[in-house]
């Protein structure tokens, strides 16, 4: 009788306590998207709703650009991150102690050093090579500084799992690349997961790292945020927000039902 | 097979792009351009003006506000990766989803957004007024510092955590029920211990940015303080002296490798790794 | 979920595959953000087949970092009046004969000559202005607001906002206290310095572009800004209630100027635009919408109502009277940036 009070009152906390965390999380979030409709240039008071950052956005050739290399750097540096970094975890899991702690520590260099000595000591290395900067090296540096992430992410999950899986899963007949398939995959997958979602949630809104790695008219969402530092950020900025996050919303709805569909099917 | 060569691509590629450009920056540190025959030389200066007490005080600000921010995003962050790890599966991967999709939107427009809703006039203290509360003052000071850094930082907490938690075997914890244990000893003795990896891997990915963070402070702190990422920040570009910018990185780097290599001495591997450090 | 991963990346491996393969002259143009307007650039792009890719940075010492270190070859910058200093010192800029553009004629003549390009070898100006007070006149005594005093006077306390920008800010300590904002002095730095550390407890905050959102919302009566950084405050709300002035010490004058950066492959491309540029309906339109002051004396006629009522936007010589330019200080930036660093560690 006491227990079942007791996970009353545990459930109900632990929902106060969600929310709670949901409200701060996404507070800004909603007084960003309310101010994409407001009248005014300035997030001052509510001037009336208005359109016209959506329609400016739109005509704006600078933002649609930076859009463009914004998404295609951050699927396509996630994508290689989170391949090369989950190989790598694995690897690393299986490292001799001292060589282990070695890479491990030059892995974190990325996360530690501020974004401007990772961003200006890449760009000199580039120039050293000779490189051009533009999508490529920009490219480069958002894998180098998304990899420790994914890392971080998987490696945790290699620590959770049993140790001779992968023994038991050969002894059982299975070959090494089917037993890396069907087995470990499957038990780190949750950290692959998070370590992507990281990786492109870095790579989307890095600015100092892109800005010194790119050139030749490749920029990002972030450069053209902060180069608007000195006049102030326009609400146009503020449209294309709130449609990522809308498109974002409901690409997590369709993929929900469809998931939900399959499931039904099954049964 | 695969465990052998598995970490070799990521050894070659962060030797290219981690190990060289390090190797620049240290390189940096020890080089400067003499003032009177505008040739390198090897210098030391930029370590020495680091040991000031004006830039030391810098830099133990800027650790202790990562400290706080660190401890408040575990406490903060690891109810919610419990949370959520004992959802659904599928609910589950909607919530990691859902904590992590507000830092898809800019970071600047994200704490300009706190601003607004912090300041005197803001969407806070309208609240509070319409509730008949007291109205609060918490813009630009350390407080509205300390919330834009654990908001800033919290998922990063969270998910590492709740990924961990998520797969830990129920059985274990169903045995330790049938062994008498109640749910309080079960949470300290079993899920606690198990979810380390998690923790670990968790404060890595808050501490270590968080040392050298700036903006939030000089935007949400009404730029009142100086911390050890506006100097690098500032010798980099404004100053253009990338001696000391550098010197200041590298003491940077050694101080926090160090205390991350001294912390991971709680980690409880039962392989009983030996630590380089 | 795994053929719609695969046909996104080769979607995107086409699309930047087939970007590359044009024939055009691109220029590759370097500017602050929010800075032109938009429609400009494709109106230069239609007229001379001529592309123009547009970058952007947040402040000089970015856009000077970049252009030191290669990597890209910018055509056009638009840096300010002591960064265009030091890259001549440096060598960093193509020299051209600035007067011999056709528009150069627009110009104003004050506006010619200046100390950081005397023989317009290396710049032609785009925009200008002061730095002074903007302030909320139902909130400031407009007695106040003719002396920099105003910014360290208790009555203002928990109301005052600085701009943070170490330059900036010991211009307003060095202005107050009487010397050139361009002092080497160390002993008037130290003055200088002091007198930030004493006005500390009674400045709000150390803002950048939010001070508008702060005075527009009241959050704070009067602050230090550029003058087209406030002139859009006093737009938004109104000049019945905003004011911005120039104290009568003085304060700086600021340029932003078009140059040719040094390993530009099409001068003669980049010299077609600042031109362009200087054409009186181009710079009307640009003015019309950045809402800065314009050197192009050509067109100060044509401008609307709306940017001719705001105060300060064209001064005249007494009003400028002791405003100075900035210029390199070189190697004391060391010490600017330790008496900056110590004022904000106190």
């Amino acid at each position: 009788m006491v227990n079942s009070f007791r996970s009353i009152l545990g459930s109900v906390f632990k929902n106060i306590y969600t929310v709670l965390i949901f409200t701060f999380l996404y507070l800004p979030i909603v007084v960003l998207i309310v101010y994409s409709f407001n009248a005014s240039k300035y997030a001052v008071g509510w001037d009336g709703f208005t359109l016209e950052w959506y329609v400016k956005l739109f005509q704006d050739r600078a933002i649609m650009k930076a859009f463009y290399y914004t998404i295609s750097v951050a699927v396509l540096s996630t994508l290689i991150a989170t391949v090369v970094g989950t190989f790598a975890a694995i690897g690393i899991h299986n490292m001799k102690p001292l060589r282990k702690q070695l890479i491990l520590n030059i892995n974190n260099l990325p996360l530690l050093n501020p974004d401007i000595v990772t961003g200006v000591s890449m760009m000199v290395l580039f120039v050293f090579f000779k490189a051009q900067l533009g999508f490529i090296t920009m490219l480069i540096a958002h894998v180098t500084f998304n990899i420790p992430y994914v890392i971080l992410s998987v490696l945790p999950k290699l620590r959770q799992m049993p140790k001779d899986i992968l023994e038991a899963a050969m002894d059982l007949g299975a070959t090494p690349w089917y037993a890396f398939r069907k087995v470990i995959i499957p038990e780190i997958s949750p950290g692959i997961v998070t370590g992507a979602l990281i990786a492109f949630t870095m790579s989307i809104d890095d600015f100092v790292i892109s800005f010194f790695t790119t050139g030749n008219g490749v920029s990002n969402l972030s450069i053209y945020v902060y180069s608007m530092a000195r006049r102030g950020i326009n609400p146009k900025i503020n449209a294309l927000s709130t449609l990522m996050f809308v498109s974002v919303l409901i690409l997590l709805l369709v993929v929900n039902k469809r998931q939900g569909k399959e499931s039904k099917k099954i049964l | 097979m695969l465990k052998k060569y598995s970490g070799h691509p990521y050894v070659l590629w962060s030797g290219i792009f981690i190990v060289l450009p390090l190797l620049l920056v240290i390189y940096y540190s020890f080089v400067k351009t003499s003032p009177a025959t505008g040739e390198l030389m090897f210098s030391l200066e930029g370590y020495r003006t680091f040991l000031q007490p004006l830039y030391l005080k810098v830099f133990a600000k800027s650790v202790l506000l990562a400290l706080e921010a660190t401890i408040l995003c575990l406490i903060i962050g690891y109810p919610i990766a419990y949370i959520i790890a004992n959802m659904k599966p599928k609910t589950q991967k909607i919530m990691a989803l859902l904590l992590i999709l507000p830092m898809w939107m800019n970071f600047l427009l994200r704490t300009y957004a706190w601003m607004t809703i912090l300041q005197k006039n803001g969407f806070l203290n309208k609240m509070l007024s319409l509730l008949g509360l007291p109205t609060v003052n918490l813009l630009f000071t350390d407080g509205a510092v300390l919330l834009g850094m654990v908001y800033n930082f919290l998922p990063f907490m969270v998910l590492p955590i709740y990924t961990v938690l998520s797969k830990i075997d129920k059985g274990l914890i169903e045995a330790a029920g049938d062994l008498g244990a109640d749910h309080k000893m079960v949470l300290r003795k079993i899920i606690l211990p198990l979810s380390i990896p998690g923790v670990m891997s968790g404060i890595t990915m808050v501490f270590m940015p968080a040392v050298s963070t700036f903006v939030i402070p000089a935007l949400l702190g009404g730029g009142r303080s100086v911390l050890i990422g506006n100097v690098i920040e500032q010798q980099y570009l404004s100053v253009y002296n990338w001696n000391f910018g550098s010197a200041i990185s590298v003491v940077l780097m050694i101080f926090i490798l160090l205390s991350m290599g001294i912390m991971k001495r709680y980690d409880t591997d039962t392989e009983g790794e030996m630590n380089l450090w | 979920m795994k053929k719609l991963l695969f046909l996104m990346l080769a979607g995107l491996l086409l699309v930047t595959a087939t970007a590359c393969g044009e024939k055009q002259v691109v220029l590759n143009v370097y500017n602050w953000g929010d800075y032109i307007d938009e429609t400009i650039l494709t109106d230069f792009e239609e007229e001379y087949n001529i592309k123009v890719n547009y970058e952007m940075f947040a402040s000089n010492e970015d856009m000077y970092v970049k252009m030191k270190q290669g990597g890209t070859k910018y055509d056009v910058a638009f840096p300010s009046d002591y960064m265009i200093e030091k890259m001549v010192r440096e060598d960093m800029l193509v020299e051209f004969d600035a007067t011999a553009l056709d528009n150069f004629k627009n110009i104003g003549e004050k506006f010619t000559g200046l100390s950081y390009d005397p023989d317009n070898k290396y710049s032609v100006p785009y925009l200008w202005g002061t730095v002074g007070l903007v302030y909320n006149k139902e909130l400031v005594d407009e007695e106040d607001v003719m002396s920099w005093d105003v910014l360290f006077d208790e009555k203002y306390n928990g109301q005052i906002l600085m701009y943070d920008s170490q330059r900036d800010s010991l211009a307003v300590a060095f202005k107050k206290l009487g010397y050139s904002l361009n002092s080497t002095d160390p002993q008037e730095l130290e003055e200088a310095k002091q007198l930030l550390i004493d006005q500390k407890k009674l400045v709000l905050a150390y803002v950048t572009d939010n001070i508008k959102t702060m005075m527009l919302s009241d959050e704070a009566a009067i602050g230090v800004d550029y003058s087209g950084d406030a002139f859009q405050i006093l737009l938004e709300g109104g000049i019945d209630k905003y004011g911005y002035s120039v104290p009568a010490e003085g304060s700086n004058m600021w340029f932003d100027a078009m140059v040719i950066p040094k390993g530009s492959e099409h001068v003669e491309e980049a010299k077609l635009f600042i031109d362009y540029m200087s054409r009186p309906e181009v710079a009307l339109k640009n003015v019309e919408y950045v809402q800065y002051s314009t050197p192009n004396t050509a067109i100060m006629g044509d401008l609307s109502d709306e940017l001719k009522s705001i105060p300060y936007a064209y001064p005249s010589d007494e009003e400028l009277d002791h405003c100075e330019v900035f210029v390199d200080p070189g190697a004391f930036v060391e010490e600017y940036n330790k008496a900056w660093v110590e004022i904000k560690a106190n």
